[in-house]
């Protein structure tokens, strides 16, 4: 019986550990330095981790290849160039090799697809996950990696449900939750934090952008009722602020969304609605079209960049992949979640902008600031097929090369 | 992602694969990573929908052409042995492949005439082995959309089956087609290095 009492006073000893250290500071939103004693300790480890990688690969580690370069040599010469063509050529049979090459070009590697994967990291960080070198790691290093799924799946892991079981006041569960993750979050500017009556508008990158912003303010939330958990967790954030919830079938009436939502921002009591104009999470690179919708409510909006730092852990989201208890899974057992939230000045539509100029402003705006690249490509084609215009793009730059000067070459036959 | 080991023993038939193909190891390696990468329901194989997702594959004028490609006699399920065969006739042709060659074996996927023979299926849209003025203006139709008229098309499309037809049979046989493309640098145009 030894044994057991033994394991019995240990865990309970620890209990009361995590307890006073993490359950405590949090409801006071004290912090006891830990945080940042574990993130030092975490960077020194992943630092001399991938030092040892590096010593032990002989040849050029794949990663850092594959974080920078593409897979294929690529001849980006436009259409033109890539034809033969001088203006007013004529069609030839050959014209067909330029777009067979361009067509199996995108089926070996193309940009879009590039960024639903998770950003490949250049300094592996200990999760298996994103290591496509995993065999070349010397015994010392499993230990340690072994080592840290240990304290991943018995420490982190079990911290956070107790946590998410406790039912503070809105602001106190949010910070629990937090630290659970291992969250550190800084905050900028914070003179421009949204006001009530506003629009706050961020880039979407996982379901955890939303615990981040309400950690350090109420906001009122538009969205989709869900089933299963999320219903829950739904209704207990009803019941702390006022939200605007919508069924799925209402969802599709544009004109009802906007109707709905711009009676709340004109009620001035009313907290600041926050949204997620691109409707689909990305892998936190680049920021993709945003949706028009967002920006004909009118109203002031509050733009805010949200970035994750991906060394400590991957927040991604890819949805057709992962449902959300395995995504909530890896990202509790991942080391920590550290990200930038700068809140910026906010914006209004100016005289002759339409919606669609505004929200790729804001858009701009929110990538320059958070250092993401801006891509043209709109986030549902994650999902969906590509609308034709593009297509028509290029149809219309080749007929202008076979055709644009087409009489003049028929009249010198 | 996964937990993906970089073994290339996880590519079924590896070894012939190689063999036919004449694609490196670590080529392959990518290749298969890709070819999972876009099957992102984990289903074993490619349809045409899954290649249909790719952006820059569904605004190319030959979009639909270029994925039939892949999808020869009606079939619907692209394997990886399947994908890498119509890549390799990409691969680029090195001095190596002429020199080893031993004439018995049938002729490399990315040989000059195996390139030609692929850029020909894009136009022959019924197999038939030729292609008709009536082909000819449909592929043109695709590749231009809807910026030109109906008698440009047309006139640009007698004019090319008449230069290329030689036994005035109306219509181009793969012969003349390969003929008529025999000044061009094939091997540049319908090449794709894939880095190491």
């Amino acid at each position: 019986m030894d044994g057991a009492e033994l394991v019995g006073k240990i865990v309970y000893t620890w209990l009361t550990l995590v307890l006073g250290f993490i359950l405590l500071p949090s409801a006071f939103g004290v912090s006891l330095g830990i945080s940042e004693l574990y993130m030092k300790i975490l960077v020194k480890t992943l630092e001399w981790a991938t030092l040892r990688i590096e010593k032990g690969v002989s040849k050029e580690s794949v990663l850092k290849n594959s974080a920078s370069v593409g897979i294929i040599q690529r001849d980006e010469s436009p259409m033109e160039k890539g034809l033969s063509g001088l203006r007013g050529r004529d069609f030839e049979l050959s014209d067909v090799f330029y777009f067979s090459k361009k067509g199996l070009e995108a089926i070996v590697e193309d940009e879009v697809t590039q960024r639903f994967s998770s950003e490949e990291l250049v300094s592996w960080n200990l999760l298996t996950r994103t290591n496509v070198n995993f065999q070349y790691i010397s015994p010392k290093l499993t230990m340690v990696w072994v080592l840290g799924v240990i304290v991943r799946y018995c420490v982190l892991l079990p911290l956070s449900l107790k946590n998410r079981l406790s039912e503070l006041v809105h602001l106190t569960c949010c910070r629990i939750c937090v630290r659970a993750l291992s969250g550190t979050i800084h905050y900028h500017n914070k003179q421009y934090r949204p006001q009530k009556g506003g629009i706050c508008v961020a880039n979407h990158t996982s379901p955890i952008d939303v615990l981040i912003l309400t950690t350090d303010g109420c906001y009122a939330m538009v969205g989709q009722v869900h089933g299963g958990l999320m219903g829950i967790i739904q209704r207990a954030m009803v019941k702390a602020c006022p939200h605007v919830w919508f069924e799925r079938s209402e969802m599709k009436d544009r004109h009802l969304v906007t109707k709905r939502l711009r009676e709340h921002i004109a009620d001035k009591k009313k907290l600041p609605i926050l949204i997620f104009p691109e409707g689909t999470c990305i892998n936190n690179t680049s920021v993709m079209m945003f949706k028009k919708g967002s920006f004909e409510i009118g109203g002031t909006i509050y733009p805010v960049a949200i970035k994750y730092n991906p060394q400590f852990g991957d927040a991604f989201w890819n949805s057709s992949k992962y449902n959300m208890v395995s995504y909530l899974l890896r990202v509790m057992t991942s080391w920590a979640i550290v990200c930038d939230v700068w809140y910026m000045p906010p914006m209004t539509r100016e005289e002759g902008e339409d919606a669609v100029q505004f929200a790729n402003r804001v858009k701009s705006a929110i990538a320059i600031q958070g250092g993401l690249t801006e891509l043209p490509w709109d986030g549902g084609l994650k999902r969906a097929k590509v609308k034709d215009t593009y297509k028509e793009e290029q149809q219309k730059n080749y007929s202008k090369m076979i055709v644009g000067n087409g009489s003049l070459n028929s009249e010198l036959d | 992602m996964g937990s993906r080991s970089s073994h290339a023993a996880r590519i079924p038939d590896v070894d012939s694969i190689r063999r036919e193909t004449g694609f490196s190891q670590a080529s392959l390696l990518r290749l298969y990573h890709r070819f999972r990468a876009l099957d992102w329901n984990e289903k074993g194989y490619l349809s045409r929908v899954d290649l249909q997702q790719i952006g820059a594959l569904a605004v190319n004028p030959l979009g639909d052409r270029i994925i039939d490609s892949f999808f020869p006699d009606g079939s619907l399920h692209l394997d990886f042995p399947g994908f890498v065969r119509v890549l390799a006739r990409f691969r680029p042709v090195d001095d190596e492949d002429n020199r080893n060659r031993d004439p018995k074996e049938p002729e490399p996927l990315n040989s000059r005439m195996n390139k030609l023979r692929f850029a020909f299926q894009l136009y022959d849209l019924d197999r038939d082995g030729k292609i008709s003025r009536q082909e000819m203006l449909q592929v043109l139709r695709l590749m231009v959309g809807v910026q030109v008229t109906e008698e440009q098309l047309e006139s640009i499309a007698d004019r090319t089956v008449q230069e290329a037809d030689e036994d005035g049979d109306g219509a181009v046989s793969f012969l003349e087609f390969a003929k008529s493309l025999e000044k061009m640098n094939i091997e540049q145009k319908m090449s794709i290095r894939i880095l190491k």
